[in-house]
Formats: structure tokens, C-alpha cells, sequence
């Protein structure tokens, strides 16, 4: 057997889910006995047959990304249940291992394969994938990359329609469920890691349900930003949320919002007076950075023509 | 001996893994401290709060880059990404020299998150060196190997743990991260004297050296980095010290962290 014969072989073994009691499958997924499995290539010692040391690297593995998924997403565990997020997790991550160097990137599939599995967040479908979206907007946010925020004094000012350019770790998302409150509300009633008695452990589970149970529907569009490296998350109107979303999308000043106001009809004067009071606030927050070189002379490009 | 081409000529001594819990005391206490191991991947991030602290954190001290998932033994090239990235993060840091294991861990791009052990044969012995180099060529900074913890051992291999380590490291000419607690761990798991190990390795090329704590449970012993250091690990630090010279050396904790003060007198 060569180098990467073994290695196949291994880590197949070790990424086959455990059992309910967390030990080794007796039985690969083609069938064939885990012990004869593991002899082939392990050797057993006085202590440990070949089986119960592929079985170590096997609980590793699996306790490992389990323990990074329980992580990152309290809010759908909170959701669905402990039992149901377990076994969530387990099918998505034999369906979507880790392609990443790193575990931070462990639940960005978690979406898209929840799409094509809704049978795991029934009956609470779309408050789930709402959960799951914020979650990863987190994470997005938390590490993204941050750009010089723009100053009243920089170059886009002496432009008639500018472009203006997003932070990069500025995550934008609607939402149907108010899940931002929700999520706060999920942290406040998790113990810090200290120890709490079976009792507050109770209570703070029955609390999560009840807060979960009580959700309605509510169209929520939300930025997830940062300040001072922590990440927060802040509600916009509607407008406001089309609006961003064009800039990000590289369109101009008035194109923007000209999108933002589609089938509004508001007068200029309130129109203009919204625009400026989303200006003043976000630019405090410094949601908008300077233009990349490449942008720069875009505009000035642009700029010339007009 | 301890400034050597692997350690990038440098004569550190006792180092501290950076760790979250610790950010703030060390951010506002300035303890004194000869330098900080940090987990490459850990950094290798675009943006955010621990970048930020990162760079507070190299204004003041000296940090030296570890990392978890190289995979040198691993069968696919390596990752460029990775490297582009782990290249971005050691202009950062300037650190001296780079670490990580000599394990394997993906397949076809497919992680496993585990130091997983390698069969001792002289194929994986060349594949493996031949990706050190290939990795230290492209990063341009002394790389150094770190023999891990193992709790299986192959029908194929053709030699012990160190006799490969030693075949890896001459044919790669890298360093060698030496973790005491490793060959500890593994001598109780394998049955063998881990004297025979740090008697063995070949010491002009120990660029830094690794002790930690584990846990043992009936039949084999795991390396989890949330215990004190046992004695019989302390005297492997001593006989590796007699051998190798000071060296930079690391008390690794990543697991039940105790206060930074609790950590500093254990240290």
C-alpha cells in the first residue's frame, strides 16, 4: 500500500460519522468490517487493536468540527434543538467537508445546503435560514477586511455622480425574521462557559424556546458593521437597504437612488434630505472608504466624458 | 547552538503561546515577555479585531509564527492560497522562523482539521521533504518541522518516528520543532524509551522546542495541552537542553487556559 492508498483509506475512516454512542461505524459505507478495514494498514499494540486506534482519530475528527459548527451557529442550534442541530450538522458535513485550511470557513455552505435540505429546519423553515445567514454575516463581518474610511476632503467630493465604495466587512442582508433580536436574546441566556446547575439550564432552554415560539414574521433589513472591531448589527429602512445594496453593486450616486425610490413617490426635497441624513450617519460609522486607484480613474474617466 | 540557520540566527528564550483570554491582560499589563507564538491561521484573515491586536501586540514584542495546517505530508501540492496568505502574514509579523507539523491531513482538498500521523517509509520521507522545500522556497524564511503526537502506527513503515524525522529534515534541510511532550506521548502510545528519541535527533538542526501538558486515560495517553507539564516531560526538556544547547522554547496551553499570572509561574 503507497503513501496515498493509506492516507484515502484513513481519511475516509476517520470522516465516517460515529455511532449514536460516539464510537467507530462497525461497518464502512461499502460494507466491509471496520476492523478488517483498520488491520489492513494499522497495527494493533498490547493495548489497542488496530480498530480502537483508527476509532481515536475518527472521535477527533468528528468531535472537532462539531464542537467549531456548535460554535458558530447557537442561534439555529437554539432554533431547531440540541438533538435536530446535531444531526444537522452531521449530514452537512458529510455532504460538505472542510475545504478550507481553515475552520473558519466550516459553515459557508451551511446556506446553500440547507436549501436543498429543508427537511433538517422543518416546520420553521425560513426563520432557520434567516438565523443561519446572520450567523455567517457575523462571522463575515467579524473578519472581513477593513479599507482608509473616506473623508469629507477626499477626491469623490469634486464629483458631479460619484461612486461610492462599501467598506469590504459591511454585510447586508433582509431578513423575514427579526432573527437579530432573536440572536442577541439566545446569548444573553447562554452561560459564559462557568457553570450553571441542571436547574438555570433548564430554565434558560425553556426560555429560548419561548422566545423562539413567539417569532413572527417581520421584514428586517440589517447591516452587519463594526466598530472598534466589534461586530454589531444595525436596522435601516428599506430605501436605505436598496440604496447600499446598489453602491455595493458599483452603481453611481444617482443610479442608486433612483433604485432605492423605485415606485416612490416622494417629494425631492424629502427624498434628497433622507439621502443626506444615510450620509451622515454611515459616514460616522465609516462605512464608506476611499476609492481604489483603479476606481479613481474610473471616475475621473467618467468625469472627463461628462 | 541555540542561533542556528533553522531559528534564522536568533537566541530567543522562553516563549508564550498568544492566546484570546490573555489579549486584554497583555494589552494593558505590558508583561514582560520574550516572545509570542502565535497559530498562523489564527491571522490569516483579511481584517478585524485580531489583526488589530496582532499589531499592538508586534509593537512591543517579537512573535514567532506556528501553523496547524500545512499538511506537509499530505499528497496534493500545496495549497496556494494558503501560502499566499501565510506569505502575507510573515511580512507582518517578521518572524524569525516558521513552523508546522510533520503530519499529514487532507486528501484531494479535503480537510481534516488533524495532525494525522505518517507511515515511516522512505516515500513519504522524500514526498514530504521535497513539499518543505518547495514551501520554504516560496515563503523565503527557515521552516522547522514538529514531530506530533500519534496514536496509531502503520504495517509499512520502514523505520521508527525519529529515524524518519531525521530522513525528512536532512533531505528538506529544514529545522526541527522538537515538542517533548509529543515524543512523550507518543513513547507511551508506542511503547518505546523516549530517551531513544531525544538522544537520537540530530540537535544542530533544533531550531525551537514544544512542552505541554496531556491527559491520560486507560490505554493511551492524548495530547490535549490543558495539563501542567509532567516530570518525566520535564527531564526530556533537561536531556534535549544537555543535547541541543538553550534553546527557544514554548509551554504550549491551549485548552482549560489559566490566568496569564497563573501561566507566567507555571511557566
Amino acid at each position: 500500500m503507497n503513501l496515498l492508498e493509506i492516507q484515502q483509506r484513513m481519511l475516509t475512516a476517520v470522516m465516517q460519522p460515529l455511532t449514536a454512542h460516539e464510537r467507530m461505524q462497525p461497518r464502512s459505507r461499502d460494507g466491509k468490517s471496520m476492523h478488517e478495514v483498520a488491520a489492513e494498514f494499522i497495527k494493533p499494540n498490547d493495548r489497542l487493536s488496530s480498530f480502537e486506534r483508527l476509532e481515536i482519530y475518527n472521535r477527533q475528527y468528528w468531535f472537532r468540527v462539531l464542537a467549531s459548527l456548535d460554535e458558530d451557529f447557537p442561534g439555529l442550534r437554539a432554533i431547531i434543538g440540541q438533538g435536530r442541530f446535531e444531526a444537522l450538522c452531521k449530514a452537512y458535513l458529510v455532504d460538505c467537508p472542510s475545504q478550507s485550511f481553515s475552520l473558519r470557513n466550516l459553515g459557508s455552505g451551511l446556506e446553500t445546503w440547507l436549501r436543498s435540505h429543508p427537511e433538517h429546519i422543518q416546520p420553521r423553515a425560513t426563520l432557520a435560514l434567516d438565523m443561519v445567514r446572520l450567523e455567517w454575516a457575523e462571522i463575515e463581518a467579524f473578519d472581513g477586511a477593513s479599507e482608509p474610511v473616506l473623508l469629507p476632503g477626499d477626491a469623490l467630493a469634486s464629483d458631479p455622480d460619484p461612486h461610492f465604495r462599501l467598506q469590504p466587512y459591511l454585510q447586508l442582508i433582509s431578513l423575514r425574521y427579526p432573527v437579530d433580536d432573536l440572536l442577541v436574546a439566545i446569548r444573553k441566556d447562554t452561560p459564559d462557559g462557568g457553570m450553571a446547575s441542571n436547574a438555570v439550564s433548564e430554565h434558560r432552554k425553556q426560555t429560548r424556546v419561548r422566545k423562539v415560539a413567539r417569532q413572527k414574521p417581520q421584514a428586517v433589513f440589517l447591516v452587519v458593521h463594526r466598530v472598534d472591531h466589534s461586530v454589531y448589527f444595525k436596522r435601516i429602512e428599506q430605501e436605505a437597504f436598496k440604496f447600499l445594496h446598489a453602491l455595493r453593486e458599483g452603481q453611481s450616486l444617482s443610479s442608486a437612488v433612483v433604485l432605492a425610490f423605485q415606485g416612490r413617490d416622494i417629494p425631492e426635497t424629502v427624498l434628497l434630505s433622507r439621502v443626506q441624513n444615510w450620509f451622515e450617519s454611515w459616514s460616522s460609522l465609516g462605512w464608506f472608504c476611499q476609492p481604489s486607484t483603479a476606481n479613481q480613474e474610473f471616475i475621473s474617466s467618467s468625469g472627463n466624458q461628462s | 547552538m541555540p542561533a542556528n540557520p533553522f531559528n534564522g540566527f536568533t537566541d530567543f528564550g522562553v516563549g508564550i503561546g498568544l492566546r484570546v483570554p490573555h489579549y486584554q491582560h497583555i494589552l494593558s499589563e505590558k508583561p514582560v515577555v520574550s516572545w509570542f507564538e502565535i497559530i498562523s491561521e489564527n491571522y490569516m484573515i483579511d481584517g478585524g479585531r485580531p489583526l488589530h491586536v496582532l499589531d499592538q501586540i508586534l509593537e512591543r514584542y517579537q512573535v514567532v509564527q506556528h501553523g496547524v495546517s500545512m499538511y506537509f505530508g499530505s499528497p496534493e501540492p500545496s495549497n496556494r492560497e494558503h501560502l499566499k496568505r501565510l506569505k502575507a502574514l510573515i511580512k507582518r509579523t517578521k518572524t524569525p522562523w516558521l513552523t508546522d507539523h510533520l503530519c499529514w491531513g487532507s486528501v484531494d482538498g479535503t480537510y481534516s482539521h488533524d495532525l494525522l500521523p505518517m507511515p515511516y517509509t522512505f516515500e513519504a520521507a522524500r514526498h514530504t521533504a521535497q513539499k518543505i522545500r518547495e514551501v520554504r522556497d516560496f515563503l523565503e524564511i527557515p521552516v522547522a518541522v514538529e514531530n506530533v503526537s500519534s496514536y496509531a502506527e502503520f504495517h509499512v513503515s520502514e523505520m521508527t518516528e525519529w529515524q524518519f524525522l531525521t530522513e525528512v529534515v536532512e533531505l528538506a534541510d529544514c529545522g526541527i520543532l522538537l515538542d517533548v511532550n509529543n515524543i512523550y506521548v507518543s513513547s507511551r502510545n508506542h511503547s518505546f524509551d523516549p530517551l531513544d528519541y531525544v538522544n537520537s535527533v540530530p540537535t544542530e538542526r533544533v531550531a525551537q522546542i514544544h512542552i505541554a501538558g496531556h491527559s491520560k486515560f486507560e490505554k493511551y495517553i492524548l495530547d490535549t495541552h490543558d495539563h501542567p507539564v509532567i516530570d518525566p516531560v520535564w527531564k526530556l526538556y533537561q536531556r534535549a537542553i544537555e543535547r541541543a544547547g538553550r534553546t527557544a522554547t514554548l509551554l504550549e496551553w491551549d485548552d482549560n487556559i489559566p490566568s496569564f499570572e497563573e501561566f507566567i509561574t507555571r511557566r
